[in-house]
């Protein structure tokens, strides 16, 4: 089995953080739900590449196994999650998140 | 004990207890001639069970006990469920039971216009099961669980037209001062379980038997007062007699059952079955005499003065039980348990017949505004006529004899005991004769009109009036005397001519006042000024009472439990929690603010202080 050291693992994480981060930031910052929901997709790849790395450093294959449990997960989440936006477009013609925040009062 | 035939004693207790059963559960939904046929066939059931085991029992020689099962084995203590009739039990159980049949089949009538008519049956019936218990009882802890019952039969009767404060009140009135003697009677118990080692009614008073006499005190003289004590509540003796005026509140048949024929002659049926720890505690007796003797003047003099027809009869009830309690106290037992039969008979009747009067004049009490209804229920003034004359002790009608054995015993015990019960008798021949002539001669004076009452009212009175002109010619006092020493019975014939004497002219002075001078009364009350004024004020113990324990005890809890304890603690308390709860919950309401990203970034905070304190100590391991 070839090794892949040619590539250092900080690069691994510091592409993890970066991506999170942008994750992050397109969570907090943006207003329409879709980039809202593409940002937490973000977010949760950012840490799938960190388990992998984690998981080829450590010849461990734990990490590689969560990784497919957050796929999945995601993809569930995806599936629910877009067809709420779907029906919330439908109800109220907006996809700002500031606009659908009846649960309070 | 072997030959003694199995009477199944306990089925005398479980009709009526069944009957309170049935009506208490299911009477809501049932008619009310299914009630009152339970009722009053649950009582007369017993009443049947009592004369066939009566009948089976013969002489009674020594007493017939029962026992069912343990219920406190403690140590050497051992408690059981066990019943008994001796000849003293046997009287108290057909004066219980029969007298108990026709004031039931009497109150259907009564109560037939009533709200919660199931509700009533179910209270009389319960108090017949405890009544008998109290009666049947083999030992003393038995013995309490019936004189509990009775009390709790009677605060529930009393309180029966709740809605009515005066009603509550005097419940719980009753209920109250009935503690004071109940307190006496459990320290009695108690004291007995220390000095006799049980409870057993056989084995105290055979116990008590062999100790020498006791003439200036000890443990079975304290025994002897403790149970005055508790007799005292309970037959409303002074200073515990004032709730049983007020008892009136309840219905009227109540009146009759409870407060005049069964219950409250309790304290009498416990002191005569103590009557040996009594005899060897002559002070014990002295002061039984004693408070009977101040009971019976006081009641006496107050009931002159009433003019609630119903209270008249309450005041004579307590005058009466003083009567009892001095036959008891001079060491007359059998005369006093005699009184207790005859006063039941003419006692009951006076209140039944009071009752349909009430019933006739629609729920009218007052005497100033009855009158001249002699013509307009005849029945009525011929039945309650029969009751006041044997209440007045003339010959021969049933109060004379009872009255005059304990008459005669108390000459031979004090001769001024003799001259003040006899001044006493006239006393009652007096009010009573008041009542009767302010009730049924002269005018008219009220507005409602008079009716006579139906069969089922006056049949049951009918039964008493004969009863209490036939009455003293029961054999109670045989039947007694092998229970207790010999008694000098002595027939002084000038004696007994005396006390009739001041009984008519007891009579006599009420009629002259009430019926040929009427409206004289008003000037003989003025001319007696503060006298009058006092007697009418029932000598001003109610207020007394009200001024040293209820003012008090008011006034305390008020400025201790109201100001202090419910203020500072509970309002207190409560208020602070209250507030520290509500000040929480508003600063964390700030924090959500319903934006999503809000929430966002307190979970990064979060997650960024995480991680923070993670990697300053060190990192995971």
């Amino acid at each position: 089995m070839p090794q892949l050291n040619a590539v250092p693992m900080s690069w691994y994480l510091i592409l993890s953080a970066i991506l999170f981060t942008l994750g992050v930031a397109g969570f907090l910052f943006r207003r329409n739900i879709i980039t809202v929901f593409m940002s937490i997709e973000l977010m949760l790849n950012a840490v799938n590449l960190s388990f992998v790395a984690f998981s080829h450093q450590l010849r461990q294959v734990d990490g590689q196994i969560f990784t497919f449990f957050v796929m999945v997960v995601a993809a569930a989440e995806a599936a629910v999650g877009l067809a709420i936006i779907l029906t919330v477009f439908k109800n109220r013609q907006t996809l700002s998140i500031d606009e659908v925040s009846s649960l309070k009062n | 004990m072997p030959n003694q035939p199995d009477l199944q004693l306990w089925l005398i207790l479980f009709f009526p207890l069944l009957g309170a059963l049935i009506n208490g559960t299911l009477g809501r939904r049932l008619p009310k001639t299914v009630i009152s046929a339970i009722a009053i066939g649950t009582v007369a059931l017993s009443f049947l069970w009592v004369v066939r085991s009566l009948s089976e029992l013969g002489q009674l020689d020594k007493p017939h006990i029962e026992r069912y099962f343990n219920s406190i084995a403690s140590g050497d203590l051992k408690i059981g469920f066990d019943l008994s009739v001796d000849r003293l039990s046997s009287i108290m159980l057909l004066v219980v039971t029969g007298v108990g049949t026709l004031i039931h089949v009497y109150a259907v009538g009564y109560m037939d216009h009533e709200e919660g008519f199931w509700r009533f049956f179910s209270y009389l019936n319960l108090f017949m099961f405890f009544m008998l218990i109290l009666v049947l009882a083999q030992n003393f802890l038995l013995l309490f669980v019936g004189w509990e019952g009775v009390g709790l039969c009677s605060y529930l009767l009393i309180g029966f037209y709740f809605l009515e404060k005066f009603a509550g009140d005097a419940a719980k009135k009753a209920f109250i001062v009935n503690r004071v003697g109940d307190f006496g009677f459990s320290l009695a118990m108690l004291l007995m379980v220390v000095q006799f080692g049980s409870l057993d009614m056989t084995t105290v008073f055979s116990t008590a038997s062999k100790l020498p006499v006791e003439t200036s005190g000890g443990v079975v003289t304290a025994v002897a007062l403790l149970l005055v004590v508790g007799a005292c509540g309970k037959s409303a003796q002074v200073p515990l007699y004032v709730w049983l005026p007020d008892a009136m509140a309840g219905p009227t048949p109540v009146s009759a059952l409870i407060h005049a024929a069964t219950m409250v002659t309790a304290g009498v049926y416990v002191v005569a079955r103590s009557s040996e720890v009594f005899l060897k505690a002559p002070v014990a007796m002295e002061v039984v005499a004693v408070i009977g003797m101040i009971t019976a003047v006081v009641a006496a003099l107050i009931g002159t003065a009433q003019n609630d027809i119903k209270k008249v009869f309450a005041y004579s009830t307590v005058s009466q039980l003083g009567y009892m309690f001095v036959g008891l106290g001079v060491g007359a037992f059998s005369a006093g348990i005699f009184h207790v039969v005859t006063h039941a008979f003419f006692k009951a009747l006076l209140f039944l017949g009071a009752g349909s009067v009430i019933h006739a004049l629609h729920g009218e009490q007052d005497l100033s505004n009855m009158g001249g209804l002699r013509s307009k229920i005849p029945i009525m003034y011929w039945t309650l006529m029969t009751a006041a004359v044997a209440i007045a002790g003339v010959w021969p009608f049933a109060g004379f004899h009872s009255k005059d054995a304990i008459l005669l015993a108390a000459h031979a015990h004090a001769p001024w005991m003799y001259w003040v019960g006899v001044v006493t008798a006239g006393l009652t021949a007096f009010y009573v004769f008041r009542a009767m002539f302010l009730c049924f001669f002269g005018e008219y004076r009220g507005k409602a009109h008079p009716h006579e009452s139906p069969a089922i009212m006056y049949m049951p009175l009918v039964v008493l009036a004969l009863l209490s002109v036939g009455g003293g010619y029961l054999p109670v006092m045989d039947w007694l005397a092998p229970l207790y020493p010999a008694h000098e019975h002595p027939h002084d014939m000038s004696l007994i001519l005396i006390s009739v004497g001041f009984a008519m002219a007891g009579i006599f002075a009420a009629y002259y006042i009430y019926v040929l001078n009427p409206g004289s009364a008003d000037g003989y009350a003025k001319s007696l000024g503060g006298v009058y004024r006092a007697i009418a004020g029932k000598f001003y113990v109610d207020e007394a009472y009200d001024a040293a324990i209820v003012h008090p005890i008011e006034q305390g809890s008020r400025a201790v439990l109201l100001d202090g304890v419910e203020d500072v603690v509970v309002q207190g308390g409560v208020g602070a929690t209250v507030g520290v709860t509500r000040w929480t919950g508003g600063m964390l309401r700030l924090l959500q603010s319903g934006n999503i990203r809000s929430y966002a970034v307190y979970a990064l905070l979060g997650a960024v202080i995480f991680l923070g304190v993670m990697a300053s100590s060190g990192g995971a391991r």
